[in-house]
């Protein structure tokens, strides 16, 4: 059976040069980097190395680096670290309505703690308007998050535009480039950002590593209390042989980044192009142009999400949804639902993410399978009857 | 995640299809919440001589509504009515824990077009039961900016992100 891989957004495989790079770290060069000896100081030498590599893809500085355990764990430390360093200054937050859960949970747990959040609504496509910003902020206002790009509709948020509203204000701009660290070229200096959090995931490193970007000396309240790992700002002996992975794939990545934009924009295209022309009633989600290369988000009336997602496994393709089905909590993907898609149009949601290794013959093989797999569930709705009768 | 069982009915549902000019017909669910079931039945001599469904929603459910089908085809309207959620799960060798209650709709489906059919019979709607009073407190609020239900916990709305007042 065919193997048609295209959830890159969920987990990428990680890149033979970069394990190769990772190995020795294990077992040969496995000393301590807080330690004073040779085997330690070279330990910690290399690691400074990769804080470089990592800093160059985003045009930062290696001391503006801290490396974490996920991109979680950077939005967490970016959320909660820069919120609760500042809270005498004032105790108020904005977010966006379609943040990763990492962001909007953080926000939520400061909640409790007596600060407060506003929300920003989104437009249709998913963007941030920068007058409602203008308006949400307040005296004390002390930071905003507005994610990079969204993993679930693709669509790229005006960063810069957004950025500049709190650079005059001198409220602390954090953006969670999860999403476009490793699939778009990312500059925080473009950005005008302050805190920037990027995970190993999207670069074709290992899970459980990612890096927090911050701006000239930010103060920051550790999450994680400790030594003096990571300047005083988590604690903990580091995951060396990750970082190195992360290292060596930034390396790669800032080499390869303009060739992999034209190869998976070249396939997204296609994809969005076939899938309107064999399937009737299908809403692009997200924003047309303003997008991640590699992304294409589609919502299917009359069907649910979960059984597509099955019924694709059957023939070996893999892709995401934001249905309520597929998720633990059985809640409709608030990002759907913030962009205004009914519910019951919400549920029939899938998400393809497309990477190097993806092929013209696997999207041929997507298209040809996806119409049998949306007809057969078709058939099998009471929804897509009354549709048609109507 | 789900018993081979539940795939085997997912992939290959028996008895999927309308019946025209059916004698019960039951509709349980809407698509808001993500499943929706419509069970039609044929009834002769007091017995299932067909069912067939229609499902929207996800692997569970249609995995579900084919078994229901399966057990109630042939069975006379007493045994078919004592079909349960828990039967049907069994059958399917068991359902994930968060399925059980949202997706485990087809035998109250199938209930419904049997109650249907049985009021057409008898000419006559069938007695409601009494509505007995709600001994727990309301568990539901809904928010006031977007109307989705929401727990009180929350001091946000959980679908617009707004602040709710209670």
């Amino acid at each position: 059976m065919k193997n048609v891989y295209m959830d890159h957004a969920s987990a990428t495989p990680v890149r033979k040069e970069v394990i190769e790079a990772m190995l020795p770290y294990f077992d040969q060069h496995f000393g301590n980097p807080s330690t004073v000896y040779d085997m330690g100081s070279k330990i910690k030498q290399v690691m400074e190395e990769q804080r470089a590599k990592v800093a160059k893809l985003i045009g930062a500085k290696a001391e503006e680096i801290i490396f974490t355990s996920s991109g979680a764990e950077a939005n967490n430390l970016a959320i909660k670290g820069a919120a609760l360093a500042r809270q005498k200054k004032g105790k108020h937050i904005i977010i966006s309505a379609i943040e990763h859960h990492s962001v909007l949970n953080s926000a939520r747990f400061l909640e409790r703690m007596d600060f407060e959040v506003t929300f920003l609504p989104v437009d249709e496509y998913g963007l941030v308007d920068q007058q409602r910003l203008s308006q949400a902020m307040r005296p004390e206002t002390i930071l905003v998050s507005i994610m990079h790009a969204n993993n679930e509709i693709g669509t790229i948020e005006p960063i810069s535009e957004l950025s500049a509203i709190c650079r005059e204000r001198g409220v602390i701009f954090h953006t969670d480039a999860v999403a476009t660290v490793g699939n778009i070229p990312v500059d925080v200096n473009e950005l005008n950002v302050d805190l920037l959090s990027l995970s190993g995931v999207s670069l074709d490193a290992p899970k459980g590593v990612g890096a927090l970007y911050f701006r000239d000396n930010l103060r920051l309240m550790p999450l994680i209390h400790g030594g003096i790992q990571e300047s005083g700002r988590r604690g903990g002996t580091e995951n060396v042989p990750a970082i190195v992975a992360l290292g060596k794939a930034s390396e790669l990545a800032a080499k390869e980044l303009p060739d992999k934009v034209n190869h998976v924009q070249g396939l997204r295209d296609l994809l969005v192009a076939g899938v309107p022309e064999r399937i009737e009633q299908v809403k692009y989600t997200g924003h047309p142009k303003e997008r991640l290369p590699g992304h294409a988000s589609f919502c299917i009336e009359a069907i649910e999400g979960e059984a597509l997602i099955f019924m694709l496994n059957q023939s070996g393709i893999y892709a995401n949804t934001g249905s309520a089905c597929a998720s633990k909590a059985l809640k409709t993907s608030p990002v759907l639902v913030a962009i205004g898609i009914p519910p019951a149009l919400a549920q029939g949601s899938v998400v393809f993410t497309l990477s190097n290794s993806n092929t013209v013959e696997e999207i041929e093989y997507v298209l040809e399978k996806l119409p049998v797999a949306v007809d057969k569930l078709r058939s099998l709705s009471p929804l897509w009857r009354t549709k048609e009768a109507a | 995640m789900y018993s081979e069982k539940v795939m085997d009915h997912f992939s290959n549902p028996r008895n999927a299809g309308v019946i025209e000019n059916a004698d019960g017909m039951g509709e349980v669910g809407n698509p808001v919440c993500g499943d929706m079931m419509t069970f039609y039945i044929k009834v002769e001599d007091e017995k299932l001589a067909d069912v067939k469904f229609q499902t929207f929603g996800c692997v569970a459910a249609l995995a579900v509504s084919s078994i229901v089908s399966e057990m109630a085809k042939g069975k006379t309207l007493k045994e078919a009515k004592a079909i349960t959620k828990k039967a049907a799960a069994e059958a399917l060798d068991g359902l994930p824990k968060e399925k059980m209650h949202c997706s485990n709709l087809g035998a109250k489906a199938l209930a419904e077009a049997i109650a249907n059919y049985e009021e057409k019979r008898d000419g006559k709607p069938r007695a409601v039961a009494k509505q007995t009073k709600r001994k727990r407190p309301k568990r539901h609020i809904t928010c006031s900016h977007c109307d989705v239900k929401n727990p009180v916990t929350a001091n946000f709305c959980m679908s617009c992100g707004e602040k709710m007042d209670h």
